[in-house]
């Protein structure tokens, strides 16, 4: 080892070792003035009792379950929500994408107009409008409209026969699965919102396949659909997965609105009513920050890795 | 308590910048301020002799509730909360006027206070026993009794909460809003379903909507937002109480002077209502024969010295406010729009709750 490198080396451990104590002094430092304020008291509240109702959990819980239950239940409504949206939002922005390239003028101009329009009006606005044009016209529990013995649908949800058909009580139906007009509001509104975006994204990247390659496919007689599937998309793909990968990210933070229209989201269930009920504005807020940051931080992997498996190919 | 508009940008213009900022502001500062206990230990200390070397009071609001906290359109706070603030500063300088609001979301009120970026917290916040002990807050008044109660639609023919059993309450995200429903529901061994909102709007619109049977908040909320609907005599208030929802201002634990100069404001104006003085009568009364009134206003003895205070100051407090009743009717009472009953806010000898140890 040269000279030169070896202060180069000790330059970076001086660097290195510093930047560690500064960590190290700051971290000590909130430690101490939170607990001077009595700020911050640890994460024991996680195993208190949360004593509020969720009304809609994948996992069993009720009042006696505690915050971390809590967290947990609002944790995968989250993942439930936003896992439904990226799936719609994939399909609807494909079809879009593939439309604004379509040669038949009015498909291709409708798609133009879905993108501008969706795209361009804020996302928590189109929210309360799908939260609430749903709501409103839906005739309440008991004036249901009769899904020919499949469910009921009222402004309550959606009530489905699964093993039983649910039965009208004094206010609400009971039994069966019901689907929450919230949930419903919050997938049509990310799906959507997001598929415009998509729809960019694939048209950007169908436009990136050179121009030869259609001719080609076309002089090799395959059919237009067969061009499409077989010889631009896996090509398109390849532009596309980055810019896709953000906008799955996205629609996973942007289903943080959930709060604004009642659906039992991380954000509603943990760093709202567990926030305000139990006071611990640090510790909650830190688990929320750390769990959407890892959660994307997988995501952005994941699409990673798919992106390095479809790209080996190229040559 | 009732709600707060947590993390949605657009429901409430700058509350989500505004706590962002603050917890921001607060990170940077635990971050970089000296964890050396003399430093640490600045917060509590004395309250009196920082405001009045300040000039002027720090006084912690909420971002705008009907008849407690809520600017006008001149952007004057008004409401029961703020004029509390008023009486403190009436009582400290003699000046109502010297007073700062800032306004609070329910989330960052309490490290406000903690943090020392505010006197006194007069945000319809509940006295409990979690916050007394647990967040080291000391209550030094109830100022309001208020309580959770349900507002239905009146063609619903619900006449008493335990007929709700099975129905969909709709609820603003609150402290403990979703707890006490849970605790009502639960030991009544009822079903329900909880739709909780973020903010307010949303809530009584969904209510409005049908989304829910029920609407459920404190009582004087309920009064509050009675008035934003358009057919306000098709929805029926149970007459169900299902908390108790103790409001008073806060203050950080450890300073006993302030705490006291914060309770005897406020049992000032009860006692000047109890005896009988009156924005309009207070000069007149100075002069009275009656021994507590000279007592309270400092005609004779000077116990305003011992809080700290100068004599005259429950006379500045009622000259430039008036007392509790007057206070009450004008914020919350019938010359409000909200037109709330006394109710439990009555003084004792009328039947109500609110009662004051004696000026002597």
């Amino acid at each position: 080892m040269t000279r030169r490198r070896l202060t180069e080396l000790a330059i970076q451990l001086a660097l290195l070792f510093g930047v560690a104590a500064l960590v190290f002094w700051l971290a000590q430092n909130v430690a101490v003035n939170l607990k001077a304020r009595n700020l911050a008291s640890g994460f024991g509240f996680l195993d208190k009792t949360a004593g509020f109702q969720i009304s809609q959990s994948l996992i069993a819980y009720s009042e006696r379950s505690s915050y971390g239950r809590a967290l947990l239940v609002g944790l995968l409504n989250t993942l439930l929500v936003s896992g439904v949206g990226v799936v719609f939002a994939s399909l609807i922005g494909f079809a879009i994408g593939i439309a604004r390239r379509a040669e038949n003028a009015l498909l291709a101009g409708l798609a133009a107009i879905y993108v501008e329009t969706l795209r361009n009006i804020p996302l928590l606005l189109q929210l309360f409008f799908w939260y609430f044009a749903v709501l409103r016209p839906l005739p309440g529990p008991q004036e249901a409209i009769d899904l020919f013995g499949l469910g009921y649908l009222s402004n309550r949800g959606l009530q489905l026969c699964a093993g039983s058909c649910p039965v009208l009580g004094r206010f609400n139906f009971e039994g069966g699965i019901a689907i929450r007009p919230e949930f419903l509001a919050l997938v049509v509104a990310l799906s959507t919102y997001t598929a415009a975006f998509i729809a960019e994204i694939v048209r950007a990247g169908l436009a990136a396949v050179p121009r030869g390659q259609r001719e080609a496919a076309e002089a090799l007689g395959l059919s237009p659909r067969q061009t499409l599937w077989l010889v631009i998309l896996p090509q398109a793909l390849r532009v596309i997965i980055p810019p896709l990968a953000g906008q799955y990210l996205n629609l996973l933070k942007n289903s943080s609105l959930a709060v604004a229209i009642a659906f039992p989201d991380l954000v509603s269930v943990f760093a709202g009513t567990a926030l305000s009920q139990s006071g611990q504005a640090i510790e909650i807020v830190a688990i929320t920050m750390a769990i959407y940051l890892g959660l994307s931080l997988v995501t952005a992997t994941a699409m990673n890795l798919y992106n390095r498996h479809i790209t080996r190919g190229e040559r | 308590m009732r709600g707060e508009h947590p993390w949605v940008p657009g429901t409430s213009p700058g509350t989500t910048s505004n706590m962002l900022g603050r917890l921001l502001a607060l990170a940077l500062f635990l971050l970089l301020s000296s964890g050396s206990p003399a430093l640490a230990a600045e917060a509590p200390g004395d309250t009196l002799s920082l405001v009045r070397s300040r000039g002027y009071l720090l006084c912690g609001v909420s971002e705008g509730l009907a008849g407690f906290s809520s600017p006008d359109d001149a952007g004057n706070w008004q409401g029961l909360d703020a004029d509390f603030c008023r009486a403190l500063a009436a009582a400290v300088f003699g000046d109502a006027a010297k007073v700062r609001y800032t306004p609070l979301s329910g989330k960052v009120r309490f490290t406000a206070l903690q943090t020392g970026e505010i006197d006194v917290l007069s945000r319809n916040t509940t006295f409990t026993l979690s916050r007394d002990a647990g967040l080291h807050l000391e209550f030094p008044a109830t100022t309001y009794y208020d309580g959770q109660g349900f507002m239905v639609k009146k063609a619903a023919g619900v006449a008493h909460a335990a007929e709700l059993s099975g129905a969909s309450i709709c609820v603003n995200q609150g402290t403990t809003t979703e707890q006490n429903v849970a605790d009502y529901f639960r030991s009544h061994r009822m079903k329900y379903e909880l739709v909780t909102f973020a903010s307010s709007e949303e809530t009584l619109a969904a209510y409005v909507a049908g989304r829910c049977d029920a609407y459920s908040t404190d009582l004087s909320g309920i009064y509050a937002q009675r008035l934003k609907l358009p057919d306000a005599s098709q929805h029926v208030t149970l007459p169900e109480m299902i908390s108790k929802e103790p409001l008073g201002p806060a203050v950080r634990e450890g300073d006993d002077q302030w705490a006291g100069i914060v309770r005897w404001t406020h049992y000032a104006m009860l006692n000047a209502e109890e005896l009988g003085i009156t924005k309009a009568n207070v000069d007149a009364m100075k002069d009275a024969d009656n021994p507590e009134i000279r007592r309270l206003l400092g005609t004779e003895g000077d116990l305003g010295t011992a809080l700290g205070l100068s004599p005259d100051w429950a006379y500045q407090i009622i000259r430039q406010l008036g007392n509790y009743g007057e206070i009450y009717a004008r914020d919350l009472g019938d010359q409000s729009p909200l037109k709330i009953p006394r109710g439990m806010n009555a003084l004792w000898r009328d039947g109500g709750l609110q009662y004051a140890p004696p000026v002597r």
